[in-house]
């Protein structure tokens, strides 16, 4: 069927905030999708509160929207632009639940809106538990037992009668929020209770464990003409119960017979014509691994995480496939676009395994709870491709970057018995690697299959790769077959050279370079084989690779000169989708200046592994040997380095040791930006102001060095990158407690120590052609120094600094810039401490604030950048010297935390980066942006209401006033002893609740029963979550209400309230 | 053990054995299912193939005892990637590996088996040789040569049953003739209770009458159509008079008898990812698909034949209807097995259609004509 001319304009709605369970996978899908329907000539408008994405760049609608993505805003730009349909399959859940809203509050009627891709009651069928489990009995699927609750004593009930385990799944969550596996009837209360309140209708499916069983998933697609096809099939490598998004996932399926496999295809492709879905679907399967029965576990009636993972894995563009369905096409009719000779409907065919592992928080948040269940708790993920499984896991791993390259993590070794089995039996992050351990350790493989209940060809792959590893470690000299099949296997030049070294001390290749020599001299390279959808059986023309050791090179070289770029790998805190936003643009730039663009990345989410974005992109771990391997394929004029984050500034060195050149920024001025030492004398050299510190290499040393400083001082090992293990203290005491803990100081380990300025934090990114410097704008953050700049509400442009200092900020912005021959970004944050400017850190790399600033200023800040390091010059691009002029309008970017998933992750805002995301809030009033920011964050805003304040006393004094300031809009103000005190002291109304000590109903219990809309509590000290505040805060967090724990915060706020609502105030008596 | 795999275009691949020892030639195809390879090995219709499978891991959950297509396995080989010999399957009864040695094909792993599908692709189909000695070159070349001719055109009786059996139903009456038939067909008509007669290859016309069926089943097989001559003298004597369903060989095999015309493809279609087009509704269907040569669309013209399905993305021929009578035929396998269960509907097509045939033609009740003959009044 041809398009639906009636189709005009269509409204798109983005997914919002990167959160635990919606990450970059929904700009890449949103980005496809936009440029499918402007393909089409439809007049696209598009919402998003996500200023960190390619889908809200002007030129990807013809209405960009970025505001919060809630009933009224959605609504408005409705009645605003009139569209004729509503596509909202593309913005993961936030999109699919704000259809479901606006259907349900009348709007897509009464503004006679279509809703395209999913209907209504396909979404409820899919999404509500009861509909869903009535129309899989309809179409003889089976579901596990279950039952729909709304009360903890209907769940103690049910799971009475069916036996425990059972699972918990809250209805309508993403990512699974609030809901896990209860073998107990203590766990399952406090599940079942969190549960109820994360479901926006209060329910949940309490459902008999099939946990142990495989984990099947397929991605359907459907048209309207009836046409299904299946995209892939993918086997998780966790059974049930570790949630997909958490488990180790393989396309395509590896230990399903075809009767198996066709099976469970014929039952997806049933539910996917009984939801009448056009577009695409999810359909997730546990197998019982000792007969066919099987159960439908969950449907996501639109684009999924999955989706992404199964087009990144496919060549099939899923996305945008389901754009064009949507139009009314059908897949008989759309072009497969990787062959450009054959059509959309037909299955794509794989001739290589692909490897997903997720990427999880836990290096940043050491307390948290590592344990994987039912709820998500990954910020990312890394994809890798390999003729093997053996290579393909191998690369996955090294992608992580998690300090390892092979199946072997330090300290597993270490590890009672005890411990070892019980992670064996209760996933964690580490899983694969302590079975590597367990098979280390000659347990055998039955013993572990009891254990994990993971299918044996996995395990048996794990226990063939430990025996390979014992083979390279125990041969006198390393062979030629060994190392040909060490390659063939995945191995590192590097993993074999540690093997070597610790199982023949006194043998050959004990050193990478030793390998690599060993294998180069016997011509043993890489080569190179395309994603093309269809194995081979017809021709494509996709630049898609990946390496294998094989015969058949297939990359067809070209006269062009090239340029590499590396991305950011994986999505984690601290190196979010910003890294991705400003790769793709510097790969635009490239190809608009003439040159080829080739991108090296291992993250299946993002825009830049879309094969459509490079000339090549080469789906490779961005580790040295596989990178040095494209370069050496590919022979570029030159490689960035600046866009792909701290992943890709930490090749550099070795790269260009070997030989490759590093365009941008020189190596030795990153070095010297990011070496202590030569970053101070840099400074000094400039006269420019920075707070006192030293580099302390023992413990005496660091509590001398904080003495004379004078508390509190600012402590981090040298070296890291986002905040990581940095800590404020205020005293001997707790310095001494975090040398003991946090790092282990040493003469090669050194620590740093600054003192700590109590002011007020800037930042800037500026772009430099090595002579001119282009300061596009200065933010300012909302919160003080001390709390990490990811984490603070920006402010552009600034609204209380002088012009002053602006100028002087710009001033040495220029003179840093110059003096480090940046070539390219660099960003830079000052802290204002009694109207002095002082520089806390240089950044020669693109930022998390590059796609913001760029959408402000209106300056495609990474393209502009990247011409810079193609040799260009900012005069003749029309730019100056120095601050641009400031936009009429302010914009805010808030950032968004996913505490809410992560269970014993401390919520307080520090000097460590803890935020997975960002919204951004734009209006001409400062007040206006700000509201647009925290509605856009999910904050809710009452304009009145109650607050909960519970402050440590140095923060007393400061706090009353601002309490004093909600009194008079009329919340009604709660505290506890202390605060309270303080508050009526001076002259506030204030409720006097209870400490937890003090007895029930505590502060607590009113939190848990909605009593109040803010809490606001400020850290008194150390960090063990037994402490109060702490489990105010995640009370807080757990119960969706709004916790800040910066006053700050709580004064903007206040301002913002106090500029859009009234306050009453008797007249003055004379 | 070393094997190695000589193209007649000269090109060697080395790798390693996981099947039986000596030579074997073979036709090399690609199939690019990812699951289904015990199907695929013991289709038939491979029969004198030397099948590369597309997808790199072969063997991963062994062999089990109810999916073979036929028990006796007669593909010339089998070319993988990346042989597995340890299977994981709750079915799985022995290894892929003990199965080729059983039955005495060699199996060769740990070559570039997209470099392999590439040559395929863009030379098409060749010849090859499997071996796990130490012959030369050129002993391999002169032997490839000179088996292989013998072989390839007597591809049809090699897998045929040599005589007629029963597969007892309580329903339709049909004969399934044995071209190198694939079980699943037979499963297919089972599950509809259809009372089964199959013959071989080269039952005649009037031996097929005896059996007074309700319907023809043409199976699938390997080969050239035209190797088989007497099949189409069959179906055209019998066209019209019972209904008839062709299944790949058997759909060309109905085609050459309303008089059209087949060819050889460049490599085939061989995998269960096929989009096929219904030209009367405009839907595609996902078709499971084994063959090398197709039915020629520009001998349809001056036929009683109508295009009925069409490939979606080389256009060939994918189905033909008789415009007069009842018989219907398709180039894809809806059988499945190995492949997508979408297609299974056309079994019950058949069935319609033979009801429709009966209440049209009622047959006459030969009860009085006995009589009269044995008490002599005819």
């Amino acid at each position: 069927m041809p398009i639906n001319k009636d189709l005009k304009k269509i409204l798109v709605i983005g997914s919002g905030p990167i959160v635990i369970g919606q990450a970059a996978e929904f700009d890449y899908a949103g980005t496809q999708a936009c440029q499918a329907l402007k393909e089409e000539g439809v007049e696209v408008v598009l919402i998003n509160s996500n200023p960190a994405t390619i889908m809200t760049d002007t030129n990807m609608a013809d209405k960009v929207y970025i505001e919060p993505i809630t009933l009224d805003f959605v609504t408005q730009i409705i009645r605003q632009e009139r569209p004729d349909g509503l596509l909202p399959t593309l913005g993961g859940q936030t999109g699919l639940n704000m259809a479901v809203e606006l259907a349900r509050a009348g709007v897509l009627e009464r503004e006679n809106v279509k809703l395209l891709g999913t209907q209504l009651t396909s979404i409820e069928k899919a999404e509500d538990r009861d509909l869903f489990r009535e129309l899989m009995r309809e179409l003889d699927q089976p579901v596990p037992e279950s039952t729909i609750i709304t009360t903890v004593e209907e769940a103690l009930r049910f799971a009475d009668e069916i036996g425990y385990p059972v699972i918990v799944r809250p209805a309508y969550t993403l990512g699974g929020t609030g809901g896990g596996i209860c073998a107990t009837e203590a766990e399952l209360k406090e599940t079942v209770a969190s549960g109820i309140r994360y479901s926006p209708i209060g329910q949940c499916l309490i459902e008999k464990s099939i946990a142990g069983m495989k984990e099947i998933e397929y991605e359907v697609m459907r048209d309207a003409n009836d046409n299904c096809i299946v995209v892939c099939n993918m086997e998780n490598f966790d059974p049930v119960g570790v949630h997909t998004g958490d488990s180790i996932v393989l396309a395509p399926s590896q230990t399903l017979s075809d009767r198996e496999y066709q099976m469970l295809r014929s039952a997806s492709l049933k539910i996917i014509r009984a939801l009448n879905i056009e577009g695409g679907c999810n359909v997730q399967f546990a197998l019982d691994p000792q007969s066919f029965q099987y159960y439908v576990i969950e449907v996501n009636p639109r684009v999924s995480r999955s989706s992404a993972l199964a087009s990144k894995a496919t060549g099939y563009p899923i996305a945008k496939m389901a754009a064009k369905i949507a139009l009314g096409y059908t897949l008989d009719e759309i072009v497969n676009p990787v062959t450009g000779q054959t059509y959309a409907c037909f299955e794509p065919t794989l001739d290589y395994i692909v490897s997903k592992i997720p990427r999880w928080p836990f290096d940043k948040f050491v307390h948290a709870n590592r344990k994987l269940g039912t709820q998500m708790k990954a910020t990312g993920e890394v994809m890798a491709i390999g003729r093997t499984f053996e290579e393909s896991i191998h690369k996955a791993v090294r992608s992580l970057e998690i300090g390892t390259h092979r199946l072997y993590l330090k300290g597993t070794e270490s590890l009672s018995q005890e411990t070892l089995e019980q992670r064996l039996v209760q996933a964690d992050d580490e899983r694969l690697f302590l079975i590597a351990e367990a098979f280390r350790r000659g347990y055998k493989l039955q013993q572990i299959q009891d254990l994990t209940k993971i299918d044996w060809w996995f395990l048996d792959k794990i226990e063939r790769l430990v025996q390979f590893e014992a083979k390279i470690a125990s041969e006198p000299a390393l062979t030629y077959e060994t190392l040909y099949e060490a390659k063939r296997l995945g191995f590192t030049d590097r993993a074999i050279a540690e093997l070597r070294a610790a199982g023949q001390p006194g043998g050959t290749h004990l050193t990478e370079e030793s390998v690599t020599h060993f294998r180069k001299e016997h011509n043993l390279r890489p080569v190179y084989k395309m994603v093309d959808t269809c194995a081979a059986e017809f021709e494509a023309s996709t630049p898609y690779y990946y390496s294998t050791y094989e015969t058949e090179n297939e990359v067809v070289q070209s006269e062009k000169e090239k340029i590499v770029v590396l991305g950011s790998g994986p999505i984690r805190i601290g190196q979010g989708i910003e890294f991705d936003y400003s790769t793709v643009h510097a790969v635009w730039a490239i190809q608009k200046a003439g040159y080829e663009a080739v991108i090296i990345n291992n993250n299946p989410e993002t825009v830049s592994t879309d094969f459509n974005t490079s000339d090549r992109l080469y789906f490779e771990p961005l580790f040295f040997e596989d990178v040095m391997n494209v370069i050496e394929e590919e022979k570029p004029v030159g490689v960035i380095v600046q866009f792909g984050g701290q992943t890709a500034i930490n090749l550099a060195a070795p790269l260009q040791a070997a030989g490759v050149r590093i365009i941008g920024t020189s190596l030795e001025s990153i070095d010297e930006a990011e070496d202590r030492k030569k970053f101070e004398a840099l400074l000094s050299r400039l006269q420019i102001a920075q707070p006192k510190g030293s580099t302390v290499t023992s413990v005496d040393e660091a509590v001398g060095t904080a003495q004379s400083l004078g508390y509190p001082v600012l402590v981090r090992p040298s070296y890291v990158l986002g905040g990581r293990a940095m800590e404020i203290v205020y005293s001997d005491q707790e310095l001494l407690k975090y040398m003991e803990e946090a790092v282990n100081i040493n003469p090669q380990h050194p620590v740093l120590i600054d003192r700590y300025m109590l002011g007020k934090e800037v930042e800037v990114d500026a772009i430099c052609d090595g002579e001119t410097v282009l300061i596009p704008g200065i933010m300012e953050h909302i919160e003080r120094a001390g709390v990490h700049s990811g984490d603070s509400i920006a402010v552009y442009p600034p609204q209380h600094v002088s012009d002053e200092l602006k100028n002087k900020i710009a001033d040495i912005t220029i003179k840093i810039a110059r003096e480090l021959k940046t070539v390219g970004l660099v960003n830079i944050q000052f802290v204002i401490y009694n109207n002095e400017v002082y520089v806390i850190e240089v950044n020669p790399r693109s930022s998390r604030t590059v796609p913001f600033l760029s959408k402000v200023t209106n300056i495609p800040m990474a393209n502009v950048a990247t011409q810079c390091i193609l040799g260009t010059k900012l005069k003749d691009l029309g730019y100056t010297d120095g601050l641009w002029p400031e936009a009429d309008y302010v914009s805010v970017k808030v950032p968004v935390f996913s505490f809410a998933k992560l269970r014993r992750v401390e919520p307080t805002l520090g000097p460590e980066m803890k935020s997975t995301g960002e919204v951004m809030g734009r209006d001409p009033q400062y007040a206006k942006a700000l509201y647009k920011g925290l509605v856009g964050a999910g904050m809710r805003i009452p304009a009145t209401g109650a607050i909960i304040a519970t402050v440590a006393d140095k923060d007393k004094e400061e706090a009353v006033e601002i309490l004093r300031g909600f009194s008079r809009l009329g919340y009604k103000i709660m505290a506890t002893g202390g605060t309270a005190a303080a508050l009526q002291a001076a002259n506030i109304h204030v409720t006097t609740v209870n400490k937890l000590s003090e007895g029930s109903p505590n502060i607590l219990d009113m939190i848990r029963n909605g009593e109040a809309h803010f809490v606001i509590n400020t850290l008194t000290k150390g960090k063990e979550p037994e402490r109060d505040g702490f489990r105010i805060r995640r009370e807080a967090v757990e119960n969706g209400v709004v916790c800040m724990t910066s006053l700050d915060t709580v004064r903007a706020l206040l301002d913002m309230l106090e500029s859009i609502n009234f306050s009453s105030q008797a007249m003055p008596v004379l | 053990m070393q094997a190695r795999l000589l193209l007649e275009d000269g090109t060697l691949f080395t790798g390693k054995s996981f099947g039986a020892e000596g030579e074997f030639t073979g036709e090399v195809v690609f199939n690019t299912g990812v699951t289904g390879y015990q199907e695929v090995v013991s289709d038939p219709s491979y029969y004198g193939q030397i099948v590369t499978m597309t997808y790199p891991l072969i063997g991963n959950y062994g062999i089990s005892r109810d999916d073979f297509e036929s028990l006796v396995p007669s593909i010339h080989g089998l070319v993988v990637r990346r042989y597995e010999p340890i299977p994981s399957n709750w079915r799985a009864q022995y290894s892929l590996g003990e199965l080729l040695k059983e039955h005495g094909i060699p199996g060769i792993s740990d070559i570039d088996t997209r470099m392999l599908t590439r040559k395929i692709r863009q030379n098409g189909t060749m010849k090859g040789i499997i071996t796990t000695s130490a012959k030369s070159v050129e002993e391999l070349k002169a032997m490839m040569d000179t088996v292989c001719v013998q072989e390839l055109h007597n591809q049809v009786a090699s897998t045929s049953t040599t005589h007629l059996y029963h597969n007892p139903g309580m329903k339709e009456r049909i004969v399934l003739v044995d071209f190198g038939a694939k079980n699943g067909i037979l499963r297919q008509l089972n599950q509809r209770g259809c009372d089964v007669v199959i013959v071989p290859h080269d039952t005649t016309a009037e031996e097929i009458r005896r059996l007074n069926p309700d319907g023809i089943q043409l199976s699938n097989g390997p080969g050239d159509p035209k190797d088989v001559p007497h099949a189409v003298k069959m179906i055209a004597e019998l066209l019209g008079e019972f209904p008839i369903f062709g299944i790949c060989l058997g759909h060309q095999l109905l085609s050459l008898a309303c008089g059209a015309d087949t060819e050889k493809l460049k490599f085939g279609h061989r995998g269960g990812n096929h989009p096929v087009k219904e030209l009367a509704t405009g839907r595609c269907y996902i078709t499971s698909q084994n063959h090398g040569y197709a039915v020629k669309e520009s001998s349809i013209a001056g036929t009683e034949l109508e295009i009925t399905h069409i490939n979606n993305n080389d256009k060939t021929i994918e189905g033909v209807r008789h415009k007069k009578y009842p018989a219907f035929s398709v180039q894809y396998h809806p059988e499945a097995s190995p492949g997508p269960q979408d297609n299974n509907y056309l079994f019950d097509q058949f069935l319609e259609m033979i009801r429709e045939h009966k209440q049209n033609n009622p047959q006459k009740s030969r009860q009085a004509e006995m009589m009269a003959a044995a008490k002599g009044e005819l």
